[in-house]
């Protein structure tokens, strides 16, 4: 990633691009974040590069000062491609405080200089809020500057969810998720309409979207499950669980295991297209679909059939943790034979999720809702989720995909067919 | 061989030597065109802020503050002086060595970023090619080729034709601030910002001050409320503020000017020893571009420039007082900064606009950012309102500078700030917070959750923004308030 240069006065260090994998060409340099002749840290982030999947940081090697810019904002990149000159050893004086562009510096001198990545920063009165409602702050659109959440963007939230106490207004539209938005000179358009140039990373979802539509037969069956069973285990053994593990046993975890095991049931769900031939995979790398301001990215979770609940547990959070933050590497979000969505989180009760090529199957999770059903005679009050396989019918014919859905139904009705694989 | 540079500016006021400090930060070869001289006939940066605007009249306030607080408040902190008196040249030239200071500094600063400062006039030709005749050495003038052109030649004073300017007894901004005795009797035309500061100057010293402004209401710019309040400070202080009175005509005779206004139906006549006009400003192009250039201006005569400050013209941009916008040198510096940035990076970088704050440097001072309480209600926004008296602000009441208020607009339902106006001591610094705090979207509560220091002026913000929300501690609420 970084190259050192012969040079008697100070040591200067060659910024490149990292290196891309094979399945992604080129990326684009979103923003650089120091100017030339500013200072830099070690690990303090320089710029931000996108490519198709992911938005990711390049971080300082060394402190020193940032000697020239080679590629600016917006230029399309290849990997390996020099983009900056550092030069390490002695810093420079800081400008007069006339001459820099102002730095909004909202918090007290208290914190410091360059926020720790995965701090959620909150203003006060949507940290009061989001205390008040026990949110989670990464669940909730923001709009402010940097991607900062507005006491409004909570507001509006909870109104979303129907916990606003008083009335109001429609809420302004969100502002421009993608940094080259606000860079660009817009079109003129006429009043009442706002064009919005899509990021490169929407764009690439988009065209993944139609893709899978257009290649595949997709078709999508339903089951659904009761979650008694599961969420009794829960409730049993959260305390233990975290204890032993450090970590909240969710119900990704269940899922996962149960996947797996249908999977290793019907290999068929878990091979791929590549016409004339299917591609059966002997391995399970489990794709996890999370929503982040900037979109939709789907992180792999590999070889999942040999990790614990816990393993599992503490994988998903820092998947989540770090999509948010927009750091994931390349590499976590590439491949996977098989992917997981959940729409039950934002209150999707029934949905048909789209295929995530070059996949074959994809499940969809969803709210688990309490719906009187019948057992054995009676009607009784269950957690129910109902839950769909969408699947690529070419090579799965629907006798499998119903038996694989069913598969995951009986595993998670009764936990204790995962732990004896029955 | 024509020299040639990656940038050329032309002005070095607030606009275009921030603008060129920048761009040499950025590495690009800049030279920055000037034609400024001082009285003494040197060539000086900074332009009309540092020379003739902003620093001296900050200076001559200050001074003329002291000798205020010494002979109308110091007895009132048990201090007793006799023998007090002005001696107006050393007042002024305190006042020219801080101009010199900083316009000094400048130069050093434009010295240790190797930018070249060509003294002389500049002229825009066509082609990305500037005209530069030096100095008192009109044989030397040459073309100077550049990649990129900032024009910042900034604005001069509006002259009234009623009241022709003879650098004597008829003066401009300029001539006021200069004036080498105190006069008995100063009449203004033009209570703006500038109308009021001169005239704070020169009311301190001594003189009988009377302001002639033509509009029917008083700071029409500013908050209704701040206005009023305002106006009512400036009344106490002796500052004789005449309100729909247009000037007819002036006649000089050796000693005094007989100024002949309308308020009404009625004329009136005002005799004043000097009189200065104080009625705006007016973009400066004379002799800026050459037809051939091609360069567009708009229909009031500013430079037309789009959003990011680029002209009609490839690779010309122009900033500061010379476009539209407020003319207000931080708002030329924080353009300058844009530009240059757009040049360096080739990706046009968008400008600051909304949160840009004003301020007048009478005392107490007035200062304000975002929307006034009557233009949000014209619009038919819902907003509430948070008021604070500086009359129950502990720090001020130990300062013996308690008169003002600051005043917090919030949207009614998002409760985001929308505006922040403030008269009061230290208004200018106080405001800074109200516009990181707009510029981060916070809403009122953002504000009522900070801590501020205690005993500050800044606290007046933190009540304000209580008192938003009806829960302001250190007025009586007039809201009983359920918790949430």
């Amino acid at each position: 990633m970084s190259r050192q240069r012969e040079d008697s006065s100070s040591a200067e260090i060659e910024i490149r691009v990292p290196k891309l994998p094979e399945s992604v060409s080129d990326a684009t340099l979103v923003t650089w974040h120091k100017s030339p002749g500013e200072n830099v840290r070690r690990d303090e982030n320089l710029v931000d590069i996108e490519t198709d999947k992911v938005v990711f940081e390049v971080p300082a090697p060394e402190s020193g000062v940032l000697k020239e810019i080679i590629r600016r904002n917006g230029d399309t990149v290849a990997g390996d491609e020099l983009i900056a000159v550092l030069a390490t050893g002695a810093e420079i004086a800081a400008p007069p405080a006339g001459a820099q562009k102002s730095v909004a510096a909202a918090v007290p001198a208290a914190a410091p200089e360059a926020p720790a990545p995965a701090e959620v920063r909150l203003s006060p009165a949507v940290r009061r809020l989001v205390e008040e409602h026990n949110l989670d702050p990464r669940r909730i659109q923001a709009t402010g500057k940097d991607g900062r959440l507005t006491k409004d963007d909570v507001l509006n939230y909870l109104a979303a969810q129907g916990g606003r106490p008083e009335p109001r207004p429609p809420a302004e539209p969100p502002a421009p998720v993608a940094p080259t938005a606000e860079v660009r000179p817009m079109p003129a358009e006429e009043a009442g309409v706002r064009r919005v140039t899509m990021s490169r990373l929407r764009q690439r979802i988009a065209e993944r979207m139609v893709e899978a539509q257009q290649s595949a037969a997709i078709l999508t069956t339903f089951n659904e499950i009761d979650m008694q069973a599961v969420m009794a285990l829960r409730r049993r053994y959260k305390d233990a669980f975290e204890q032993q593990h450090g970590t909240k046993l969710g119900f990704m975890s269940f899922f996962i295991k149960a996947s797996v095991e249908a999977l290793k049931r019907f290999p068929i769900v878990n091979a791929s297209v590549e016409e004339p031939d299917v591609l059966y995979h002997d391995y399970y790398d489990i794709s996890l679909a999370v929503s982040t301001p900037r979109g939709l990215v789907v992180p792999v979770l590999r070889n999942a059939d040999g990790l614990s609940f816990a393993e599992i547990e503490i994988a998903v959070m820092d998947f989540a943790t770090r999509a948010r933050d927009g750091a994931l590497t390349i590499d976590e979000l590439s491949g996977g034979t098989f992917t997981i969505t959940n729409g039950g989180v934002f209150g999707s009760l029934l949905s048909t999720p789209i295929l995530n090529p070059p996949q074959s199957a994809i499940l969809g999770m969803h709210k688990i809702q309490e719906r009187p059903v019948a057992v054995d005679g009676e009607v009784r009050i269950r957690p129910m989720m109902y839950v769909a396989l969408s699947y690529d019918h070419r090579i799965i014919d629907g006798r499998d995909a119903v038996q694989f859905l069913v598969a995951i139904k009986n595993l998670l009705e009764d936990p204790a067919r995962l732990m004896l694989a029955v | 061989m024509a020299r040639s540079y990656d940038v050329v500016i032309v002005g070095a006021g607030p606009a275009g030597y921030v603008a060129a400090i920048r761009c040499a930060q950025l590495g690009l070869k800049t030279a920055c065109l000037d034609d400024w001289l001082t009285p003494e006939g040197k060539p000086a940066l900074g332009g009309t802020c540092l020379n003739t605007g902003c620093i001296p009249s900050k200076a001559l306030l200050q001074s003329s503050e002291f000798y205020h607080l010494a002979t109308e408040q110091f007895s009132e902190h048990g201090i007793k002086v006799q023998g007090l008196a002005v001696d107006l040249a050393r007042m002024q030239g305190r006042k020219d060595r801080v101009v010199s200071q900083l316009t000094g500094g400048i130069a050093a600063l434009f010295q240790a970023n190797r930018i070249a400062w060509l003294q002389g006039h500049g002229r825009l030709l066509e082609g990305r090619e500037v005209e530069f005749t030096p100095h008192g050495k009109p044989e030397h003038k040459e073309v100077i080729e550049a990649q990129h052109i900032i024009l910042a030649s900034g604005s001069r004073p509006i002259d009234l034709e009623a009241a022709p300017l003879d650098g004597e007894r008829i003066v401009d901004s300029t001539g006021a601030l200069a004036f080498a005795e105190v006069p008995k009797r100063l009449g203004i035309i033009g209570a703006g910002v500038i109308g009021l500061e001169l005239g704070s100057v020169w009311r301190r010293l001594g003189a009988e001050v009377v302001l002639l402004e033509a509009q029917e209401r008083f700071l029409t710019m500013t908050d209704e409320q701040i206005a009023h309040e305002s106006y009512k400070q400036f009344d106490k202080q002796g500052l004789d503020i005449r309100l729909g009175a247009r000037v007819v005509s002036t006649h000089r005779t050796k000693k005094q000017v007989t100024v002949k206004y309308r308020q009404g139906e009625d004329e009136h006549e005002l005799k004043v020893d000097y009189l200065v006009v104080a009625v705006g400003r007016r973009p400066h192009t004379d002799g800026l571009f050459a037809a051939e250039s091609g360069l567009l201006l708009d229909e009031r005569g500013f430079i037309d420039v789009d959003e990011y400050c680029a002209t009609n013209l490839p690779g010309v941009w122009a900033i500061g007082d010379v476009v539209r916008g407020p003319m207000l040198a931080h708002k030329g510096s924080e353009e300058g900064m844009a530009v240059a940035e757009s040049i360096a990076t080739g990706k046009e970088v968008s400008i600051r606009r909304d949160t840009i704050p004003s301020v007048i440097y009478t005392q107490p001072e007035v200062a304000w950012v975002g929307a006034t309480e009557q233009h949000l209600r014209a619009a038919g926004e819902h907003v509430r309102v948070g008021t604070f008296p500086f009359a129950a602000s502990g720090r001020a009441r130990a300062l013996e500078m308690f008169e003002g208020m600051v005043k917090i607009l919030a949207d009614a339902d998002s409760d985001r700030i929308l505006g922040v106006h403030i008269v009061g001591p230290s208004a200018s610094e106080l405001i800074a917070e109200a516009v990181v705090a707009m510029e981060f979207s916070a809403s009122s509560e953002d504000l009522a959750r900070t801590v501020h220091a205690h005993p500050s002026l800044s606290e007046a913000l933190h009540e304000a923004a209580l008192a938003v929300d009806g829960r302001a501690i250190h007025v009586a609420s007039k809201m009983v308030r359920k918790r949430g």
